[in-house]
């Protein structure tokens, strides 16, 4: 399946200084993908979104947004990009609606077509009752709508946010979050975050930046892999051995936990049927088997904290 | 896409009351000089009228105001040009125009616009007063439009500064102060040496106050008008350059 790519980034570094915010992240950002950007704080991925929008200029690497070159052709390469930075850029002074039609001007939206754009970015926003009201009298939510408004307006190919849900109530983030999947359908979306359901919620990809490097990186179906059991939890009324446990197929290690339940970890084969099999030949009155899932915060922990990944359990799996 | 930006500007400093104040303050002050110009005018007129040669309307109220108006202008500058580029910093609006297509000459040049939109207007309401004198008398109009045009460069090289300055911070204080230092300078650096009667030459040339009384004299030597675009042009240049910077360092 070919997929028209958006955005390629290529080798790209970004220091202050001596010190590396972004060292050598490579990556493409395909039409109708959602990306998720995931990182713990520092790590680079704000500056990283600076720099495919053109707010900041890289050390080394190169962008090619839609084909063009952002450093060679920063015009044209900036008219395929919407861009919602961490604070919203809005100018308090002016209504909702002058802000939106300032904002299509600058994007270069013919001036017939402006009212449209403006109409349809406040629809999609949910914007509509609010458009004669001043921003600098709304809530944080609502400027973060106006903000997202903003960057949707010239229907850019690629709409980058920069931690959209930051600071907005559960209800809004449900409708924000909706929203960029409805915007994923028909545009590429780059999206930082560092909450982490959110990016299962919303995203079909993901990558987590770690001091200023790609270490993850893959689709959120691979992700579900990673995050499938390789454990079980069982409990019984009359546990058996630990040994006949170990017997099972395709079990790697068993223990016991301090709460009397046991744990077991398998390599390949799931063993729960033939351990249930097991169980009521054995009279062990089994009462509780449960899959351990792995959770997207226990991946990005393994990735981010400074041990050696490969000491983490099931990484081997 | 420059004259969206100048648009903006201009409306965004109309929705502030610091540019009406800005403009009520200025006239009222420049209102009051004209008129006690006037008055002194009418006492003197008597004698004046027995000199042969006496200096007239133009030179005794016109150029005083125009004089005192720089003055003046020189003290307000600082407020409008203060929040041009250091408030976006401050309020990351920055970014909206540099994710947009448009290039840092763009920005810097109709930001620039904007705010010399507004110091037009000011001249505008200024100029009136001295065309109020039409209804009674004769004035020197060749000498008013050199007064105005030396006004104009005037406001347009302040402004230039101004911008220049705001955009070096992210504080408008900081702003408004080093653009009141510099155009403060730029006024009486001809005082460097002038105190043993011989004036140095270069500081001489420096002077924003020197080119302007030429002006103010009625005479457009090519020299003045040159020495206000060149301080413009640098300083919208050394905006770009320094807003281009934005993005290469923090």
């Amino acid at each position: 399946m070919q997929k028209e790519v958006l955005v390629h980034v290529e080798h790209l570094y970004r220091f202050y200084g001596h010190t590396c915010a972004v060292s050598d992240i490579s990556f493409e950002l395909a039409k109708g993908e959602v990306l998720g950007f995931l990182g713990p704080n520092g790590a680079g991925k704000s500056s990283t979104m600076q720099m495919i929008t053109g707010n900041l200029a890289p050390s080394a690497g190169s962008i090619t947004v839609q084909g063009m070159d952002l450093l060679d052709k920063p015009k044209r390469a900036k008219h395929g990009i919407g861009y919602l930075p961490e604070q919203p850029p809005v100018y308090r002074e002016l209504t909702v609606d002058e802000y939106l039609s300032y904002c299509a001007c600058l994007n270069r939206i013919a001036r017939g077509e402006r009212d449209r754009a403006v109409r349809t970015a406040k629809e999609r926003c949910g914007l509509g009752d609010v458009g004669r009201r001043l921003i600098g009298n709304l809530s944080k939510g609502f400027r973060q709508r106006v903000g997202i408004a903003q960057a949707i307006i010239h229907t850019p190919a690629v709409v980058i946010l920069d931690e959209p849900t930051v600071g907005l109530d559960p209800i809004q983030i449900r409708e924000i979050r909706a929203l960029v999947r409805e915007l994923g359908e028909e545009h590429g979306i780059i999206l930082s975050t560092h909450i982490l359901p959110e990016v299962q919620a919303t995203c079909n990809r993901v990558q987590i930046i770690h001091q200023g490097q790609l270490v993850f990186a893959d689709s959120i179906t691979g992700l579900e892999q990673r995050l499938n059991a390789t454990s079980l939890i069982a409990a019984f009324h009359a546990a058996p051995d630990l040994d006949s446990l170990q017997q099972l197929p395709g079990v790697s290690t068993v223990e016991t936990l301090t709460d009397g339940r046991i744990r077991i970890h398998y390599l390949d084969t799931d063993p729960s049927e033939a351990l249930i099999e097991q169980a009521v030949a054995s009279h062990w009155r089994l009462y509780e088997l449960a899959p351990e899932r792995r959770t997207l915060e226990q991946i990005f922990i393994e990735l981010t904290c400074s041990e050696p990944a490969a000491a983490a359990p099931g990484e081997a799996a | 896409m420059i004259f969206t930006i100048a648009a903006r500007e201009l409306r965004s400093l109309f929705l502030s009351p610091l540019a009406w104040a800005v403009l009520a303050v200025v006239q009222f002050i420049l209102a009051y000089l004209y008129l006690s110009q006037v008055d002194a005018y009418l006492v003197w007129q008597p004698r004046l009228a027995a000199i042969e040669g006496a200096p007239g309307v133009s030179d005794i109220i016109i150029a005083p105001l125009l004089a005192d108006a720089a003055i003046i202008l020189l003290l307000v500058t600082p407020l409008i040009t203060m929040r041009v580029l250091s408030e976006e910093r401050r309020n990351c609006t920055l970014s909206l125009l540099f994710s947009a297509p448009v290039s840092m000459t763009e920005i810097i040049i109709g930001k620039y616009l904007g705010v010399l939109a507004f110091f037009l207007i000011l001249l505008g309401l200024l100029a009136l007063m001295p065309l109020a004198l039409l209804a009674g008398t004769d004035i020197d109009l060749g000498k008013l439009a050199t007064g105005l045009l030396g006004l104009a460069l005037l406001l347009a090289a302040f402004t230039a500064i101004g911008l220049f300055m705001s955009a070096l911070t992210e504080q408008p204080t900081i702003a408004a102060i080093s653009t009141f230092g510099l155009l403060l300078l730029l006024w009486i650096i001809d005082w460097a040496g002038s105190s043993d009667g011989q004036t140095s030459g270069l500081f001489a040339y420096l002077s924003m106050l020197r080119h302007y009384q030429t002006l103010l004299k009625g005479l457009f030597h090519s020299t003045d008008v040159i020495y206000y675009l060149l301080i413009i042009f640098l300083f919208l240049g050394l905006s770009i350059r320094r807003l281009d910077a934005d993005r290469l360092s923090h």
